[in-house]
């Protein structure tokens, strides 16, 4: 009955999807069509809220009698992965793809603010219709209400490596990123239907970008640290097709962030910035695409029924065959106002863009150059790291390396001389930073280059808070303390990246890893600490069943305890490590358990890795989304002033 | 600077990046593809100490530990059987009778130097290439979509 339930409010969201969109395209301004297009547009999103929340209630319930629920659940699971277990499966996923859509317009559609009234209602009609695009695919090709008959007594479980806190929020924070870029996209469209993108508009685009990309941000954050954590190999980014499929929307996006500013502020680069807005949400459908169709050998692909992923991809097409249509008859219409010299904050802007976009663009060739090998006769091949780490790593670096030099640039005409007399200390610090890891690595020259860009990253952040204080009224801390918002989002994330930078360079090029056997009371030497093994034995978890290996650290005279398991999921046949880590400032210690040797009883085999400043990399990535969230509440509070 | 020269100049950087991005990219896709071969392939397609990625079913009761504790398996595609050798801890849906892919090289007399061993973090999972490659010999056995 609920699944039934569940169905047909989904159903009913279609059809006012539809109502929205139509609406929303004819773009009247009479009161009354206006308030009918926020009543439809919020009267979906209620529905198709209904409709999840039916889908999670059978997860709860464990109503087997629905195949997604046989599939994907089971009784034993404790109930924070019965929730999570909604969206850990296409089915599910999709469906909260078209709520955040459908929430997402209809936030649109309530927060008009100082929008061109034509404009609006354009954008808010083509949200209504990219949701009834998701909506038609979930109905039709992946129908999470299905029923089964006969229904089994007992469901098949989730995939055990899912059963994990960072991994059950990773795909509602990734979809929030994703979707989050439909609206830029809907916007993008609206503007150049009404051949027109002025200041207001982009406005009312920055806050939607900004929420996309740190949702996309903390994503795949949360994705990278279960991969640290859960995988047992030691590394967080692997340059797997799927990684690659959120990490392109995310260049996108973090390009317009930067050149919604550049139009907002000074209503250049509008052509430019719908074109990000179009390519980022096609990037957003392609990674969907990418994940759900199942083409590439990959740690994600669970769909592997070929009408979906033709689905997704005919979807593309019309997203972009229509954006890119409207863009090439329109773009000209785009007035081009106020010009900018070479040296200014507009020009050091527009290189980051391209930066990005370039960055992006080789990502996608990388990604999907198997694919066209493949279609065109060629065999199969893959496109590892090396590819990545040797055309994207350098290209990021040059962007990074520009990075600290805009804020500090004026509008329109800068003045390079002062900018660089003020990044004088950074540069010094870098250079510093330079000379001490080449002396330290023996002249390892890459992974220095790469640690100076670290630390002029950070001090080029610290400069710009440091600038802005000094030219700040009042004296000592609430000089601080007065600092706009702005500057607090915007360093945050600066220094992010920076910090960002620091740990994936170190990690990368410094890690040591060793395999070793060990029996009970058996110890080894391994960077500088001497790690014991205690003894293994057996715990018993509500689902699961683990080998649990105690062992004894020593370093330095102090010694910690540290255990890792390998664990056992009997209802789907699969056993998952779980690593044991050591934390510190200055890297982890960190274990993986293997598995026990035939050969020697009672001996295990056991993975060391060092991982040197890996935490940097994850406390870069909070300071991001920090960033990002700080700069929200900025423009919300901006908003809250003057609406 | 008049502001012409100063477009003209912005225009030519702008180019030589690109230039710059796409012959790196070229020269990588070069340098850093790496071609599945099936284990009746490997001798034929694949040079010595070419990197390659090799997949196929891990034939039963061929793994064990090597006296360097390195472990040591067979894989098949029906047709041949290649012996692997892989000096790490195998992922954990590593199992007997299992697809899985090594990426590695090998010399004339040794085993199959695996770098890496990649088998799917799903019970069902076959990789791709490995699927692709029985279906060719005819071994495939079928796990059509649900």
């Amino acid at each position: 009955m609920i699944a039934e339930i569940g169905a047909f409010a989904t159903a009913l969201t279609l059809a006012l999807c539809l109502a929205q969109g139509a609406l929303g395209l004819a773009a009247s301004t009479r009161d009354s069509r206006m308030s009918a297009l926020v009543a439809v547009s919020q009267a979906g999103a209620a529905l198709s809220l209904l409709g999840f929340a039916c889908l999670t209630w059978l997860f709860v319930v464990s109503d087997f009698s629905v195949a997604v629920v046989a599939a994907n659940s089971h009784v034993d699971k404790p109930m924070v992965y019965k929730i999570a277990g909604t969206w850990g499966n296409h089915e599910g996923s999709m469906l909260m793809w078209c709520l955040v859509s459908a929430v997402f317009g209809a936030i649109l559609a309530s927060a008009r603010g100082g929008q061109d009234a034509k404009l609006w209602s354009r954008a808010v009609g083509v949200q209504g219709f990219v949701t009834a695009g998701a909506i038609i695919y979930t109905l039709f090709l992946s129908n999470p209400f299905a029923r089964l008959d006969p229904a089994p007594m007992q469901g098949s479980g989730l995939n055990p490596l899912l059963q994990d806190p960072a991994l059950a929020a990773h795909p509602p924070m990734l979809y929030l990123g994703y979707v989050g870029l439909s609206i830029p996209f809907s916007l993008a469209i609206a503007a150049l239907i009404e051949g027109r993108a002025d200041q207001a508009w982009a406005k009312a685009l920055r806050p939607w970008t900004l929420a996309a990309w740190t949702f996309l941000t903390i994503g795949i954050g949360l994705g990278s640290y279960w991969a640290y954590y859960e995988l047992g190999w030691g590394g967080w980014w692997f340059w797997d097709p799927v990684e690659n499929a959120s990490f392109m929307p995310w260049l996108i996006a973090a390009a317009l962030v930067h050149s919604a500013i550049v139009t907002e502020r000074r209503g250049s680069l509008a052509g430019w910035t719908i074109l990000l807005a179009i390519m980022g949400f096609g990037l957003a459908l392609l990674g969907t695409f990418l994940v759900r169709s199942g083409v590439l050998t990959s740690v994600h692909a669970f769909a592997i029924d070929p009408r979906r992923g033709i689905a997704v991809l005919v979807l593309m097409f019309i997203a972009l065959g229509v954006g890119f249509g409207l863009y090439a008859a329109r773009a000209q219409k785009l007035a081009q106002p106020s010009g900018f010299a070479a040296v200014s904050r507009e020009s050091m802007l527009v290189w980051n863009n391209y930066g990005l976009a370039v960055a992006a663009a080789v990502v996608l060739i990388g990604t999907l150059y198997p694919l066209l090998v493949e279609a065109a006769g060629g065999g199969l091949i893959s496109v590892g790291p090396p590819f990545f780490n040797m055309t994207v790593v350098p290209l990021m670096g040059a962007v990074l390396l520009l990075l600290p030099l805009a804020p500090l640039l004026t509008w329109r005409i800068g003045d390079m001389r002062a900018a660089f007399t003020r990044l004088a200390p950074a540069a010094a610090l870098a250079i510093a930073t330079l000379i001490g890891a080449l002396i330290l690595s023996q002249w390892r020259v890459m992974p220095a280059i790469g640690l100076a860009l670290g630390a002029w990253l950070i001090a080029g952040g610290l400069t710009y808070i440091w600038v802005r204080y000094r030219r700040g009224e009042g004296a000592g801390w609430a000089k601080f303390a007065a600092l706009p918002l702005a500057v607090w989002s915007m360093s945050a994330a600066h220094i992010g990246a920076g910090v960002l930078t620091l740990g994936a360079i170190a990690e990368t090029a410094f890690r040591m890893e060793r395999a070793v056997i060990l029996s009970p009371n058996e110890s080894v030497e391994f960077a500088d600490r001497r790690i014991t093994l205690l003894e293994v034995g057996n715990v018993e978890g509500p689902n699961y069943s683990a080998a649990r290996a105690n062992f004894r650290v020593e370093q330095a005279g102090v010694v910690r305890p540290l255990s890792a398991e390998r664990r056992f999921y009997p209802t789907s046949d699969m056993p998952t490590s779980e690593v044991g880590i050591l934390p510190s400032m200055t890297g982890d210690l960190y274990i993986a358990l293997g598995e026990a040797v035939r050969e020697q009883p009672g001996a295990w085999s056991v993975r060391l890795y060092k991982n040197p400043l890996v935490q940097l990399i994850f406390w870069g990535m909070i300071l991001m989304s920090l960033g990002g969230a700080l700069s929200l509440w900025s423009l919300a509070r901006r908003r809250g002033r003057n609406p | 600077m008049r502001r012409r020269d100063q477009r003209l100049l912005m225009i030519s950087a702008a180019g030589a990046v690109l230039v710059l991005a796409m012959t790196l990219t070229f020269m990588g896709l070069r340098e850093s593809i790496v071609f599945f071969v099936a284990p009746s392939e490997l001798a034929e397609k694949a040079q010595a100490g070419q990197r390659v990625r090799l997949g196929g079913l891990v034939v039963e009761g061929t793994v064990r530990r090597g006296e360097d504790g390195a472990m040591l398996f067979a894989v098949t595609d029906g047709a041949a059987q290649v012996e692997v050798r892989y000096d790490g801890i195998l992922p954990d849906l590593f199992r007997e009778g299992q697809g899985i892919v090594a990426e590695g090289s090998w010399q004339p007399g040794h085993a199959f130097e695996a770098e890496r061993v990649l088998a799917k973090h799903d019970e069902t999972y076959m990789p791709r290439e490995v699927a692709e490659a029985l279906k060719q010999r005819g071994e495939w056995k079928g796990d059509a979509p649900p």
